[in-house]
């Protein structure tokens, strides 16, 4: 290859040359991207290497590299105490509860869309359906709370219709699941159609005028063009869900959780949070921080690395 | 396969597709008919919580705390956002919240570009490497306590800068630039630019920028919508209540219940009930910035997720 893909000629002298002609010429992009590296070096890179105080016993005074090491002290610890377990199963049980219940429900959304031709009816369901996505994080829980709530909510009237008691749901642990699942999924549902619209609208129209040559229905039209369509697209999302499992976002369950709800609420999240900063315990905080940042890193490599030899299909 | 049979005469190959195809429409109006009544029911499970909460924002004190609001307000009343309004903390955090919305969009859109632009070059030696770098960092991080660790020591706790720099660049906003920047821009233009002399800078300010202004226009209200939204980094950097955000302000008023002021209102019984209005009114508050502006980027979120999903 004597061209690359923008038609330059690509040099085939050594990487000394290249960096400087590329500094002669673009020193001025250097320039620019400066303050970003520096942005990323000391809010992204800095904090790995901070990360070094999970095999220390920090303290302030001594900072981060005064302070004695600990080896694996704070890690053992962690694996030791009795809410070891219940921290990893609840973070588990949550995100696979999760990504196994928001998985086929936009995909059907996506479909049902895309069979209306009114365009009116597509368009506002779509808006509609989309909308909750931009509410903020506390928004949303404090309307799952205010609806729920046995005393002056929606659904406690729902119930009443048909002569059933009032649950409070969020008073009780093992309700916690499904309050956080269901309400993210009434959230994102919309967002996540909007990723398949876009892959069905890229398939191939030749397809379609092949079914409907054949005779076929339109669920036959759904079940042979519609869901190959979409499986590129359905893997990806899938590995990302897979990939990052015990990554539960902090934010809700954080708000969702209360003293009642906490044996099934408490994830490795909320819990580093806790340690860290409430109790401010930073070296125990951080190796259990550590510990779940290499869990979810092997998980995404190895969930990355079945999907591309099983599908073809990869992240990277 | 329904194709013309040779063996057989083309009449009877003519009914025969007609009465399949005759099957195959009624088949079809039934599925659509199935269609329309999903996609209502999809649009009533979102829309009426939504319904729900601005009915009983406009309601009396006593018809919401008694539960007696269902999908339209009860004895019509604007109590709830009068004491709203009238609350110094709810006023100081909208206040806050728009001050960080504009300042720390701001901030990341021109270091967003900042990053994007020369990555964005084929000839920028380096780019390849800073990019990996780059999207490490959504990989692996070094977690809440080493980045508070970071934000402490250099003096940003407790300061209106904490809310803005430390989660200035997004790097899915970054890979959606450059490769905005990579597609939008004719080579023929860095050409021009070149023989006339121009440099990269003055090429960006002059050519670049103008021409990435629809993606601009989107990472920017990326931006600000996910500022306007966060609640988190004000929890662990904030101390001081006059520095709060309104999410943080929600919070502590929708779910640690605690009690805002509410004015003239004495009795323990009227007091509660105003609290419950309260919490449905700050709702609409706090929500109706972000989805009147919604809908005029929807189309472009759409195509920045697409964007993102095809780049990796």
């Amino acid at each position: 290859m004597a061209v690359s893909e923008n038609g330059d000629e690509i040099d085939r002298r050594g990487w000394r040359y290249r960096a400087r002609r590329s500094w002669q010429r673009h020193w001025q992009l250097y320039l620019l991207i400066l303050p970003p590296l520096v942005y990323f070096a000391i809010f992204k890179y800095l904090p790995m290497v901070n990360a070094i105080i999970a095999f220390k016993d920090y303290n302030v005074v001594a900072g981060v590299w005064g302070s004695p090491w600990a080896g694996w002290k704070h890690f053992s610890s962690f694996f030791g105490n009795l809410v070891f377990w219940q921290l990893i199963r609840n973070t588990f049980t949550l995100s696979a509860y999760y990504v196994l219940a928001s998985f086929p429900i936009p995909i059907i959304l996506a479909l049902a869309l895309n069979e209306v031709r009114l365009r009116a009816f597509k368009q506002t369901v779509q808006l509609v359906t989309y909308a909750p996505y931009f509410i903020s994080t506390v928004v949303i829980v404090s309307m799952t709370i205010l609806i729920l709530s046995p005393r002056i909510g929606l659904v406690g009237d729902v119930f009443g219709l048909f002569g059933v008691p009032a649950v409070d749901f969020l008073g009780r642990a093992d309700y916690f699941r499904h309050v956080y699942v269901w309400s993210d999924i009434w959230q994102t549902t919309g967002y996540s159609a909007v990723i398949y619209m876009a892959a069905l609208a890229s398939i191939d129209p030749s397809l379609y005028e092949a079914a409907k040559v054949d005779g076929a229905s339109r669920i036959q039209k759904i079940i042979h063009v519609d869901i190959p369509g979409l499986m590129p697209t359905a893997i990806i999302i899938l590995i990302l869900g897979v990939g990052n499992i015990m990554q539960v976002g902090f934010e809700k369950a954080f708000l969702l959780q209360n003293p009642l709800n906490l044996s099934q609420s408490e994830i490795i999240s909320t819990y580093v949070y806790k340690t860290g900063l409430l109790n401010a315990n930073f070296s125990l905080a951080t190796a259990i921080n550590l510990f779940n940042a290499m869990i979810n890193l092997v998980l995404l490599v190895g969930v990355n690395a079945v999907a591309k030899r099983v599908t073809g299909r990869s992240l990277w | 396969m329904v194709a013309f049979n040779p063996d057989e005469t083309s009449e009877i190959a003519r009914a025969r597709l007609k009465k399949r195809s005759l099957n195959v429409q009624l088949v079809d109006r039934l599925f659509v008919a199935a269609v329309y009544i999903l996609l209502a029911t999809f649009l009533a499970i979102v829309l009426l919580p939504l319904i729900y909460i601005v009915a009983s924002s406009f309601s009396s004190p006593q018809a919401v705390s008694a539960g007696r609001v269902g999908l339209w307000p009860v004895d019509f009343s604007l109590r709830g956002y009068e004491v709203a309004l009238r609350d110094p903390k709810i006023v100081s955090g909208f206040l806050n919240s728009i001050f960080y919305t504009v300042a720390g969009t701001l901030i990341s859109v021109v270091l967003t570009i900042a990053v994007a632009f020369p990555l964005s070059r084929v000839d920028f030696f380096g780019g390849s490497l800073i990019t990996k770098l780059i999207v490490f960092t959504m990989l692996f991080s070094g977690g809440l306590i080493p980045t508070y660790m970071v934000v402490r020591s250099m003096g940003m706790l407790n300061t209106p800068w904490a809310m803005i720099i430390p989660n200035a660049i997004g790097v899915w906003q970054v890979i959606l630039a450059r490769a905005y920047f990579r597609d939008a821009i004719p080579k023929e233009l860095y050409e021009a630019a070149r023989v006339d002399g121009a440099g990269d800078i003055r090429f960006l300010l002059l050519v670049a920028i103008p021409l990435a202004k629809p993606m601009i226009a989107v990472i920017a209200l990326m931006y600000a919508i996910w500022q306007w939204n966060s609640y988190f980094d004000a929890l662990i950097y904030l101390r001081t209540d006059a520095l709060h955000p309104l999410q943080l302000v929600l919070r502590n008023i929708l779910i640690l219940n605690t009690q805002s002021n509410l004015g003239d209102a004495t009795a323990m019984l009227e007091r509660q009930q105003l609290a419950d209005l309260l919490k449905y009114s700050l709702i609409v508050i706090s929500t109706v910035p972000v989805l009147l502006i919604y809908p005029f980027v929807a189309r472009h979120f759409t195509k920045g997720i697409m964007l993102g999903s095809v780049k990796g």
